[in-house]
């Protein structure tokens, strides 16, 4: 096997994995470091990908921010007291046949299909020019970007805000 | 050789047990993340057409912008799940049932 294909195998590994624990798992906490491991796993194909800009984006971003959040979540929503953040299951075995019937049509489909490859991009740095890009022709969807940002920020602030006569 | 369909299944993967999570918990933070499992393959799917299809960055961008707005579903489906806890004190999902007529 190429190098490529051992690292690709491991990252494969380490987010199908994880993403099983995260899905499997008893305890909230769990659950929540597993995530960890499944950003970290699709960061690590970005990078084999030759998506260097969006690997560190995902590694800030998700790890760094939306995973904080996602804790801070677990511990807010459960009383201090309680110490095992049990998460339960309902409805396990319909839902293991509607996800397997899923995966096994998507990987058909995957392989089935004689996609319609390009020249490829080989791998090479991307930073400059997706900066060109977002200040040249994504001018307009990256300020939306922003503005969804602000509202959204705004919005979740407003939502958990006490009020002040209740 | 690691082609297309490698990283395909590995998306497919990611988004059944993105699926199975939505489906089968009752606790509202583990939806979410099953949800952005779910995003997180949508976004591989992306990069590895991009890699792999007609040699430009469209896809990356693409995939950028859904980590925005992962970003800033995560903050306002947490405020909404927190606004829950405080009225019904259970983040179970099957107990929020405000609308019920």
């Amino acid at each position: 096997m190429s190098p490529e294909a051992v690292i690709f195998y491991v990252f494969a590994a380490i987010t199908v994995a994880a993403a099983a624990v995260v899905v499997l798992a008893r305890s909230l906490i769990y659950s929540a470091f597993a995530l960890l491991f499944a950003f970290f796993g699709v960061a690590g194909l970005y990078e084999l990908l030759g998506a260097d800009f969006l690997a560190a984006t995902q590694l800030l971003i998700y790890v760094g921010g939306i995973l904080v959040l996602l804790l801070f979540g677990v511990m807010l929503t459960h009383k201090l007291y309680d110490l095992d953040l049990r998460s339960e299951v309902t409805q396990f075995l319909p839902g293991l046949f509607v996800c397997a019937g899923t995966f096994g049509l998507l990987a058909l489909t995957a392989v089935k299909t004689r996609w319609a490859t390009g020249p490829g991009r080989p791998p090479a740095a991307t930073t400059a020019d997706i900066g060109r890009l977002f200040m040249g022709s994504y001018l307009l969807p990256f300020e939306a970007a922003s503005v969804l940002l602000l509202v959204a920020l705004m919005g979740a602030a407003m939502i958990v805000r006490r009020k002040r006569d209740a | 050789m690691i082609g297309l369909p490698h990283y395909l299944i590995v998306s497919a993967a990611l988004f059944s047990l993105g699926l199975l999570g939505v489906l089968t918990r009752r606790n509202a933070v583990n939806v979410l993340m099953g949800i952005e499992l779910i995003l997180n393959s949508a976004n591989l799917n992306l990069v590895a057409f991009s890699r792999y299809g007609p040699g430009n960055l469209q896809g990356q961008l693409f995939a950028i912008f859904v980590v925005v707005i992962a970003a800033a579903e995560v903050a306002v489906a947490l405020a909404i799940v927190l606004t829950m806890y405080r009225l019904r004190r259970t983040p179970n999902l099957d107990e929020a049932d405000f609308l019920r007529g």
